[in-house]
């Protein structure tokens, strides 16, 4: 119980530096969108023309990639405001205090998935804007909001253990870097096809395209089948290490 | 052999044998010590003594490697929940969130504890009011001076009403000015509120204008403990330093005065003693009949600068360097 008022309250702390500064946002959803810009205009012919289709098919191929690509980009950006927070007097303050120690931790979570699903948001709303027509049913949406929770709740506390083990900001800000490389060596940006055989198997095989198949399948209004099952387990493993690895840190 | 001990108040901390090492390094070499509820306690030591680290094993920050702490009452290392719910730190680098105001600030601590929206409320109001915050209470907490965050600091800790407070360096980069206002603070918490204070800090002055005793830490032990007076005592250092308006003067007077050192050519002497009234008396009256002629006389009491540099000297010539 006290878990559950305390992590509300720094909750709200969260949200509030958030409001103060919400320029933090913008940086999350710039990268995404210029990524969806340059694939869609500068490749966007070839790589439609690639999928048996136009520059249009590409985009709606492209957007779940982008999605994801921005949870990535986020959780640096979670990362960057963890560690500096870490390094602050107020962190041994809250250690002093008869609190749900977890809760820390928890506030940021739940801060940094508010931050990322907004920059979703803000790029889905570009997509939409460059002919993104996706034709998901009300329950599709609601599928791809539950695959998209899943998978920022788990990248956002990865990214918290990865920031705690830094010694410094600038190693908080560089750790989960390759974790914005996986959308493209997975399905994000092209299919897995037409990849050589090692590189095609780690594709196929790797959390990022299970999520980015279902949120692909379900958007088009198809159903997302057994890659949402794996998405779901994928989510639940790194969720589960980035908590207790996060905690751990926190503890020591 | 031990004493038998009168049973009194509990004390508000009491320390025997803590240790701690980082690696081969040794911060903490087996620290006693005992803190009587109501009192200003303070820990005195150059940088790199071990006054933060015994501050932070003190407020559950770290766990000691030996020792047996209780702190208000409870075990340190079996209930530390209990011990934080009786305790308040306000550390070297203010614990304040710089991206929210004042006034947030009080409010996240008055809902980690708990307090209720009405309740908490009367109570961040009343803090405001007594460190003089009101006025910048709306305001970010980066844009505030120096000295008001090591107030909202010290605010903060006091949402709580802890019974111990652990205040590490709370005048560190402070105006004189600001630093005169957290000492009228601190003393005011210890006599209005009857909290116990836990102090760090390498002023001595700070030391000597606060504490009711006060504890030297030089490389992880403790040299000396006492009240102010009784450090100073500890001690010599005291003299009167006689400076003649001429030569005449000084060659009669020298060899009668008891004086320890002389310079001839600045025709001063320095006569040893505490400058208790009565040497100073004689002196003055000894000088008077025979007529000899004072051009300046200044009285030199021991200070704890005195103290600190004589005991921490003595501790690193004594221990071999590491």
């Amino acid at each position: 119980m006290r878990a559950i008022t305390d992590s509300a309250t720094m909750l709200r702390r969260q949200i509030k530096h958030i409001w103060r500064y919400p320029s933090l946002i913008l940086t999350f959803a710039a990268v995404p969108v210029v990524f969806l810009l340059l694939f869609v205009y500068v490749f966007g012919g070839t790589m439609g023309a690639g999928i048996g289709g136009d520059r249009t098919a590409y985009v709606g191929y492209l957007t779940p990639g982008i999605m994801i690509t921005t949870i990535a980009g986020a959780a640096q950006g979670t990362a960057i405001s963890v560690a500096t927070d870490m390094a602050e007097g107020i962190i041994a303050r809250f250690k002093t205090m008869a609190i749900a120690r977890v809760s820390v931790l928890t506030g940021h979570v739940l801060g940094a998935m508010v931050q990322t699903f907004i920059a979703i948001a803000v790029v889905t709303g570009v997509a939409v804007l460059i002919g993104f027509r996706p034709s998901a049913s009300a329950l599709d949406w609601l599928g791809v909001v539950g695959a998209l929770v899943m998978f920022t709740f788990a990248i956002t506390w990865l990214s918290v253990a990865l920031a705690m083990v830094s010694k410094s900001v600038t190693t908080a800000s560089n750790l989960p870097m390759p974790l914005m490389i996986l959308p493209f060596l997975g399905s994000g940006f092209v299919p897995t096809e037409s990849m050589p055989t090692g590189l095609r198997w780690f594709a196929e095989h790797q959390p990022f395209t299970s999520v980015i198949e279902t949120l692909r399948a379900l958007l088009a209004g198809r159903p997302a089948g057994s890659s949402f099952v794996e998405a779901a387990v994928w989510s639940a493993v790194i969720a589960l290490a980035g908590y207790l690895w996060a905690r751990r840190l926190y503890n020591r | 052999m031990r004493t038998i001990e009168t049973p009194g108040p509990m004390p508000a901390i009491s320390v025997t044998g803590l240790r701690k090492s980082y690696g081969s390094h040794r911060v903490l070499d087996g620290i006693d010590l005992t803190i009587p509820q109501g009192t200003i306690f303070s820990l005195l030591g150059p940088n790199g003594a071990g006054k933060t680290t015994t501050v932070q094993i003190l407020s559950t920050l770290i766990r000691a490697d030996a020792g047996e702490i209780w702190v208000a009452g409870h075990d340190l290392a079996g209930e530390p929940d209990t011990v934080r719910a009786a305790i308040g730190v306000t550390g070297q680098f203010s614990a304040v969130d710089h991206l929210l105001t004042g006034e947030e600030n009080l409010r996240l601590m008055a809902d980690l504890l708990h307090l209720g929206r009405s309740r908490g409320g009367r109570r961040i109001r009343e803090l405001l009011d007594r460190f003089g915050l009101t006025d910048a209470a709306r305001k970010p907490v980066a844009a505030y001076s120096g000295g008001m965050r090591r107030r909202l600091d010290l605010a903060m800790t006091m949402v709580g009403t802890p019974r111990i407070i652990f205040l590490d360096e709370p005048t560190a980069g402070l105006d004189p000015r600001s630093r005169r206002t957290m000492w009228q603070i601190v003393r005011e918490l210890v006599e209005q509120d009857g909290v116990t204070i836990f102090l760090t800090t390498q002023y001595l002055e700070e030391a000597d204008e606060l504490a009711d005793r006060i504890a030297l830490l030089s490389q992880g032990e403790l040299v000396a403990e006492g009240t102010p007076q009784e450090l100073k005592r500890l001690v010599p250092g005291g003299h009167i330093v006689v400076r003649f308006a001429d030569a005449d003067g000084y060659r009669r007077a020298v060899p009668h005065i008891g004086a320890t050192s002389r310079d001839d050519a600045a025709l001063t002497a320095q006569i040893p003693g505490s400058g208790g009234v009565k040497t100073l008396k004689n002196l003055l009256e000894w000088l008077d009949t025979q007529a000899v002629d004072v051009a300046e006389l200044t009285v030199h009491t021991p200070d704890l600068d005195d103290v600190f540099l004589t005991l921490t000297q003595e501790s690193s010539t004594k221990e071999p360097s590491r």
